[in-house]
C-alpha cells in the first residue's frame, strides 16, 4: 500500500503544461499515482496542494528517477522538500 | 581478410536495417501511449531506446568493416558526405544520408534534457525519412540487395512500417483520445 | 454590462470606524501636513481629475522612503493585503522578493528578518551574499481578467498616478531594473497618458493584456511581459524567487499599489483608521447583477455585504436608523469575490465582507466582486452558465482542466435543466475534486470552489430540480 512519506521528503513535480497523460509514471509509481478518467496522473491520498508536487517515500525514489527519465514529455522533475 | 570484412559488412547491414525497422515500430507504439501484451508502457519506451542503440552499434560495425574492406572503397569523407563515393555513389550515398540522419536523431535523443522537448521532437520526425532512405540504400547498394530472401524481408518490413504509419495517422491512435476534449495547446 | 464607473461615492452611512485627526507624518522625509490625510472611506479618488496636476493637488508628491526596512515594517503594521484576489500580506511579498534579491536577510517563520526562511513554500535557503544583489522585476497587474470586476480599470482611468506612485515605490524597495504596467485595453490610453506626464516613469513599460480570464493570473502576467504569451506557466519556484527571466519578480495588483502609495504618505495608523483590525483600510468593490445602479464603490474593510448592495439602490428602504437592512427582499444570493468566489445565500448577506465571515460560504473578499442574483433568477442556471464560461476560458494547457471543467459544467447544466438523475450532485463533487490542485494555475481550483459553493447555497433548489421542479421558475 502507499507508504506515508516523511516530512521533508523528496517530491515529484508534475508540469501540467507538458503532461499528456501517457501513463508511464503511473506504471512505475503505481502505488503513488493512479490515472484519472482522461489518463492523467492522479496522486493517491494526497491533499490538493500535494497533487502537483507529489510527496515520495525513500523507497520510491528509484522508480521516481526512472519516471523522470522516461517521461516522453519531460513533464516530471524531482525536487527536494518542501 | 577482405572477404571476412565484407561478410561482416553485409551481415551487420541487414541486422541494422531490421533493428531500425523494429525501432520505428516501437517508436510509433511509444507515441500512442499504449502498452503491448507483456510490455507495459515504460518497457516499450525502454525497449525502443535499447533497440535503437543496438541498431547504432551494428551500423557502426557495418561502416567500420566496410571502411577497411578495400572492395567497398569507402573513404572517411563518404561516411559523412553523401554521393561522392567510388562504388555505386548514389546508392551508397543514400546510406550516408541515413547515417547522418541517425546521428542527428541519436545525439538529440541522448541530449534531450538539455536541448528541450521541441528540438528533440523536431529532429525525431526525421526518422520517417531515415527509414526509407536506409531501405533504399540496402536494396540498391547491398550485395544481397536484390536477392529474393532480402526482398522478402524488405517487403515484410515495409508492410509493417506502412501498417504502423497507417495506425499512426488514424483518429483513435492515441490512448484516451476518444474521451479527451480535444488537443492541448 | 453597463456600469457607471464615474466618480465613486464616499463612505457608506454607518461604516466609518473613526475619524483621522489632523495630518499623519509619513515615514520618510516628506513635509508633514502638506496635504491632510483623507478622512472617511473616500481615499483613492480624491483627485479632481486623472492628470498629474490633479493628483499632486490632492495627495502631494510621494515622499522619499529612505529606509526600506522601516517602510516594510510600516506596511506590516498597516495590515495591507493584496487586492487582486489572493489577499496576501503586501509586506511579506516585498520582503520575500527583497530576500531573493539579496537585499535583506531571508524571513524566518515568525516574520522577523533573522535566521533561515521557512514560510509557505517560498524558502530561499540561499545564503545571503554581501556582494551583487540580483536584478528584480516589478509588474503592476491591471489585467482584470475577471469580467465582473471593473475596479482596476476604474482606478487606472481615474487615479493612475496613485498606481504609478505605488509601482515606483515598490521598484525602489526591491531594486528593480525592469518595471512594467500590465493593463486591460479599456484603461490603456489613460495609463499611457499618465505615464507620459511623469518624468520619473520613463523606464516603465506598458503592455496590454488580452481579454481572457486567466490573463490576470500572476504567472500569466509574467509570461505576457516576458514572452507576449498570456498563459500561465509551470513554476518550480515562486515568482518572488524566479519569475521573468529567472529573476525575482513582484506582481502586485494596481489597487494594492495605490493603497500602498497612500500608506507611504499617511502611515499605517491612518490606514487602520478605517475598517476593522482584521480588515483594515478600504477596498474597492464592483457591484453588478440585479441592482438598479451597478457601480464601483470604495468601502471600509468588513462593510456588510447587504450595505454594499443597498448603496446601489436609489433610495434606502424606509424605517431604518441608518444601519443596513438585514434581509434584502428580491435577492436570491450574492456571488462574492468573483467567478472563483462563493455564493452567499440572500438570507445571510448581512455578514461583513471579511475573510473570516465569508469563509463558511467558501468565499473571500477576493477582488471585491459583489454580484447580485435577483430572486427571479434560478441560481443553478446562473451557476451553470458561469461554469461553462469558465470552462471555455481554460488556457488549454493542462489535461485535468481542459477535460474536467467542461465535464463539470455539463453536469451542472443537466442539474439546472432539472434532470432527475439523483447521482448528479455527487458527480459534481467528484469532478470538482478531480480537477483541484492539478493544473499550472488555480483556474480549476477556483472553478471547483465556485461550483461547490453553488451546490451549497442553492441546495434546496437542487432538491427541487431533481424532482423536476424549480423554486424560481414555475415551469
Amino acid at each position: 500500500m502507499t507508504e506515508h512519506p516523511a516530512v521533508g521528503a523528496a517530491r515529484l513535480h508534475i508540469d501540467w503544461t507538458r503532461c499528456d497523460g501517457r501513463g508511464l509514471c503511473t506504471e512505475l509509481l503505481a502505488g503513488r499515482l493512479a490515472r484519472d478518467e482522461w489518463g492523467y496522473p492522479l496522486a493517491r491520498q494526497a491533499a490538493p496542494g500535494d497533487r502537483s508536487d507529489v510527496a515520495l517515500s525513500p523507497g520510491e525514489l528509484d522508480a521516481a528517477r526512472d519516471a523522470v527519465s522516461l517521461c516522453p514529455r519531460q513533464a516530471l522533475k524531482l525536487t527536494s522538500a518542501p | 581478410m577482405d572477404a571476412a570484412l565484407w561478410a561482416i559488412g553485409r551481415g551487420t547491414g541487414v541486422v541494422a536495417l531490421v533493428a531500425i525497422t523494429l525501432s520505428v515500430l516501437l517508436g510509433i507504439v511509444t507515441r500512442s501511449g499504449r502498452p503491448l501484451p507483456g510490455l507495459p508502457r515504460f518497457s516499450i519506451t525502454l525497449v525502443h531506446r535499447n533497440v535503437s542503440l543496438v541498431a547504432c552499434v551494428f551500423l557502426l560495425i557495418h561502416i567500420v568493416s566496410l571502411f577497411f574492406d578495400s572492395f567497398a572503397q569507402l573513404t572517411l569523407l563518404d561516411i559523412v558526405v553523401p554521393f561522392f563515393g567510388s562504388f555505386l555513389p548514389f546508392w551508397q550515398g543514400l546510406g550516408t544520408v541515413a547515417v547522418d540522419l541517425l546521428v542527428a536523431v541519436t545525439v538529440t535523443a541522448l541530449l534531450r534534457n538539455r536541448l528541450g522537448l521541441r528540438v528533440f521532437r523536431a529532429v525525431h520526425w526525421l526518422t520517417y525519412a531515415m527509414w526509407p532512405v536506409a531501405l533504399a540504400h540496402a536494396i540498391g547498394n547491398g550485395t544481397d540487395g536484390t536477392s529474393p530472401w532480402f526482398l522478402w524481408l524488405s517487403a515484410v518490413c515495409t508492410a509493417l512500417v506502412l501498417a504502423a504509419v497507417g495506425w499512426r495517422v488514424s483518429a483513435r491512435f492515441v490512448e484516451f483520445r476518444s474521451v479527451r476534449a480535444g488537443e492541448l495547446s | 454590462m453597463t456600469v457607471m464607473a464615474a466618480r465613486v461615492p464616499g463612505a457608506l452611512p454607518g461604516t466609518a470606524a473613526g475619524v483621522v485627526p489632523g495630518a499623519v507624518t509619513p515615514s520618510g522625509g516628506a513635509v508633514p501636513g502638506a496635504v491632510s490625510p483623507p478622512a472617511g472611506a473616500a481615499r483613492l479618488f480624491r483627485a479632481a481629475d486623472a492628470s498629474l496636476a490633479g493628483h499632486l493637488a490632492a495627495y502631494a508628491a510621494l515622499p522619499q522612503i529612505s529606509e526600506a526596512e522601516a517602510f516594510i515594517e510600516e506596511l506590516r503594521r498597516s495590515g495591507l493585503e493584496g487586492r487582486g484576489g489572493a489577499g496576501f500580506p503586501v509586506w511579506r511579498k516585498l520582503a520575500s522578493v527583497r530576500a531573493s534579491a539579496g537585499l535583506s536577510r531571508p524571513l524566518s517563520s515568525d516574520g522577523t528578518g533573522t535566521g533561515t526562511s521557512t514560510g509557505t513554500g517560498t524558502s530561499t535557503g540561499t545564503p545571503m551574499s554581501r556582494g551583487r544583489a540580483r536584478r528584480t522585476v516589478v509588474v503592476a497587474n491591471g489585467a482584470e481578467g475577471e469580467p465582473l470586476s471593473l475596479k482596476d480599470q476604474t482606478l487606472l482611468r481615474q487615479a493612475p498616478h496613485l498606481v504609478i506612485d505605488g509601482l515606483l515605490l515598490c521598484a525602489a524597495l526591491v531594486g528593480a531594473s525592469t518595471v512594467s504596467l500590465f493593463v486591460s485595453a479599456a484603461s490603456h490610453e489613460a495609463v499611457r497618458r499618465a505615464l507620459s506626464e511623469r518624468p520619473d516613469a520613463g523606464h516603465v513599460s506598458l503592455t496590454v493584456a488580452p481579454e481572457a480570464f486567466v490573463a490576470g493570473e500572476a504567472t500569466a502576467v509574467a509570461n505576457a511581459v516576458e514572452r507576449s504569451v498570456s498563459v500561465p506557466r509551470d513554476h518550480l519556484l515562486h515568482l518572488s524567487q524566479s519569475g521573468i527571466g529567472g529573476r525575482p519578480t513582484l506582481v502586485q495588483n494596481v489597487e494594492t499599489l495605490a493603497q500602498l502609495a497612500l500608506v507611504a504618505r499617511f502611515g499605517a495608523e491612518w490606514f487602520r483608521s478605517m475598517g476593522t483590525p482584521d480588515e483594515p483600510g478600504t477596498r474597492l468593490v464592483t457591484v453588478s447583477g440585479d441592482v438598479p445602479v451597478p457601480q464601483v464603490l470604495e468601502v471600509a474593510g468588513a462593510t456588510p455585504v447587504d450595505a454594499i448592495v443597498a448603496a446601489c439602490f436609489p433610495a434606502a428602504p424606509a424605517g431604518h436608523d441608518g444601519s443596513a437592512p438585514t434581509a434584502w427582499p428580491g435577492v436570491s444570493a450574492v456571488l462574492v469575490g468573483g467567478y472563483h468566489g462563493g455564493w452567499v445565500p440572500g438570507s445571510a448577506i448581512d455578514l461583513p465582507l471579511s475573510r473570516a465571515a465569508l469563509a463558511v460560504h467558501g468565499a473571500a473578499p477576493g477582488a471585491g466582486v459583489v454580484h447580485v442574483l435577483g430572486s427571479h433568477r434560478c441560481g443553478l442556471d446562473a451557476a451553470a452558465r458561469i461554469a461553462h464560461y469558465l470552462a471555455g476560458q481554460s488556457a488549454r494547457q493542462c489535461g485535468p482542466c481542459v477535460n474536467g471543467l467542461p465535464a463539470l459544467a455539463d453536469v451542472l447544466t443537466r442539474l439546472a435543466a432539472r434532470s432527475r438523475d439523483a447521482r448528479l450532485p455527487a458527480e459534481v463533487v467528484r469532478l470538482a475534486d478531480v480537477v483541484t490542485g492539478r493544473g499550472s494555475c488555480s483556474h480549476p481550483d477556483g472553478t471547483a470552489r465556485f461550483v461547490l459553493s453553488a451546490l451549497t447555497a442553492f441546495d434546496s433548489d437542487v432538491r427541487s430540480h431533481l424532482d423536476g421542479r424549480c423554486e424560481v421558475h414555475a415551469r
